[in-house]
């Protein structure tokens, strides 16, 4: 019996396991399940998912614990702290997207761009919902932004009125990515209840104006300065974003427009991925509070689609024949590019196999990316941090 | 703090509801007029600098 209790360490672990790791791990195999068997945003879900999974193993030495009254700290925690705490991977990823975004489409038609303002409605609905299940505005805030269906947005929102340790941003950012997953499945439905099939079948030729490589150059500088202006705390969102833009667009920086597009990107998200599960442990996300605030999330991103599609419609009562909106492109106004402007375009092409509206919804949804940056700034003008 | 237990035991707070409703008018009136100058100044800058490279 001695002899075997020389082998209790073995068992620590086992001893310490409950169900609650046992459903967490269950959802970890759930996003990687959905990643790789249906391809759902497998850049985010996978890291998510397994990230989920090593956090849950009882004492884990993933993440920092509290061992005999010392603290063990934990590589996530460290990454967590460097890179998610202080908003730093989330910016630096949006210099990625920034350089991957062609505002071609935008600045050919930039009157698109109100359908990127219109989509942002579920955003400030939602935070009107929450307020009165949150006794902290903030709260409510920083889960409306979960509509913004902009992973980085929301957390330097929720970063900035909560702080990065408070009790529910692991669940908001989770929401925020994993919706974003969702978009192929929440935003259909959405479309059909609210369209005909008369206006789904409209179609929206396109005929592109020539945009010069000037007003390229100049637009991601007069952006940054407009939205800078307005609400300072986005200068960072916008900024990095726009600063991406500017790389690809300025034409003698082509090395580094690439490797923002893809190798930082690529590295950015795979450490945004798997440190966000740090705030996915048994503890903090097994919570019925958990439940509520993706339950708000979802409600905000149908509010988004839903004000979208309606605001196009109501746009259409002013528009002649011939000249109508296919409503279903303010749907993409929310800012999961390119996901949302490729559904729309799908819907489109079910539809009429002649009807392409990839264009105009690609327009439709960088407007939402650079509308959901502005709102995510209005928030963090208009609020004081919680104290 | 004004809490309301509804019958379900789910906390309602509503001491937030006229500062998050203003905020909802002001938000939405706010990132409108924000992209209505952008699309402004866009359209000028079109207007200004087309076709020229």
């Amino acid at each position: 019996m001695d002899i075997l209790q020389n082998f209790d360490f073995l068992l620590q672990g086992l001893k310490e396991f409950s169900w609650q790791h046992a459903v967490m791990w269950l959802i970890g195999g759930l996003l990687i399940f959905l990643a790789v068997r249906f391809d759902m945003e497998p850049t985010l879900l996978l890291p998510m998912g397994f990230g989920t999974i090593l956090v849950n193993i009882p004492l884990s030495g993933a993440i920092t614990q509290l061992i005999e009254g010392k603290e063990r700290e934990g590589a996530l925690s460290t990454l967590f702290d460097a890179g998610i705490a202080n908003e730093l991977f989330p910016l630096i990823l949006f210099i990625g997207i920034g350089a991957m975004i062609d505002f071609g489409p935008l600045l050919s038609n930039p009157k698109l761009m109100i359908f990127g303002a219109a989509a942002q409605f579920g955003i400030f609905f939602t935070l009107f919902v929450a307020s009165f299940f949150f006794p902290h505005i903030q709260e409510a805030a920083s889960i409306g932004v979960i509509g913004a269906a902009d992973g980085p947005t929301a957390i330097v929102v929720a970063n900035g009125l909560l702080g990065p340790k408070n009790e529910i941003t692991g669940a908001i950012m989770v929401a925020a990515y994993s919706y974003m997953a969702l978009v192929p499945i929440i935003q259909p439905p959405v479309i059909k209840l609210l369209t005909t099939k008369k206006e789904r079948l409209i179609r929206m030729p396109y005929s592109p104006k020539s945009v010069s490589k000037l007003t390229k150059i100049l637009f991601p500088i007069v952006i940054t300065a407009i939205a800078g202006i307005v609400a300072p705390e986005s200068v960072s969102l916008v900024g990095f974003l726009m600063f991406g833009n500017l790389i690809r667009e300025c034409g003698v920086l082509n090395s580094l427009s690439d490797t923002a597009q893809n190798v930082l990107a690529n590295l950015i998200t795979i450490f945004l991925g798997i440190t966000i599960a740090c705030r996915m442990t048994a503890a903090e996300f097994l919570r019925p509070r958990t439940l509520l605030i993706l339950g708000l999330g979802l409600f905000a991103f149908i509010f988004d689609t839903a004000f979208g599609v309606v605001f196009a419609k109501f746009i259409n009562i002013f528009l002649p024949k011939g000249k109508k909106i296919n409503p279903m492109i303010g749907a993409a106004g929310i800012s999961a590019f390119p996901m949302s402007g490729r559904v729309v375009h799908k819907m489109g092409l079910k539809e009429d196999p002649q009807n392409f509206l990839l264009m105009h919804s690609i327009g439709v949804n960088v407007s939402g990316q650079i509308a959901s940056v502005i709102a995510g700034g209005l928030i963090l003008g208009y609020f004081d941090p919680i104290a | 703090m004004m809490l309301l237990k509804s019958f379900l035991g789910i906390d309602i707070y509503t001491q937030n509801m006229s500062e998050s409703l203003k905020f909802l008018i002001v938000g939405m009136l706010g990132i409108f007029a924000v992209i209505g100058i952008i699309i402004l100044v866009t359209m000028l800058i079109n207007k200004v600098f087309s076709g020229k490279k």
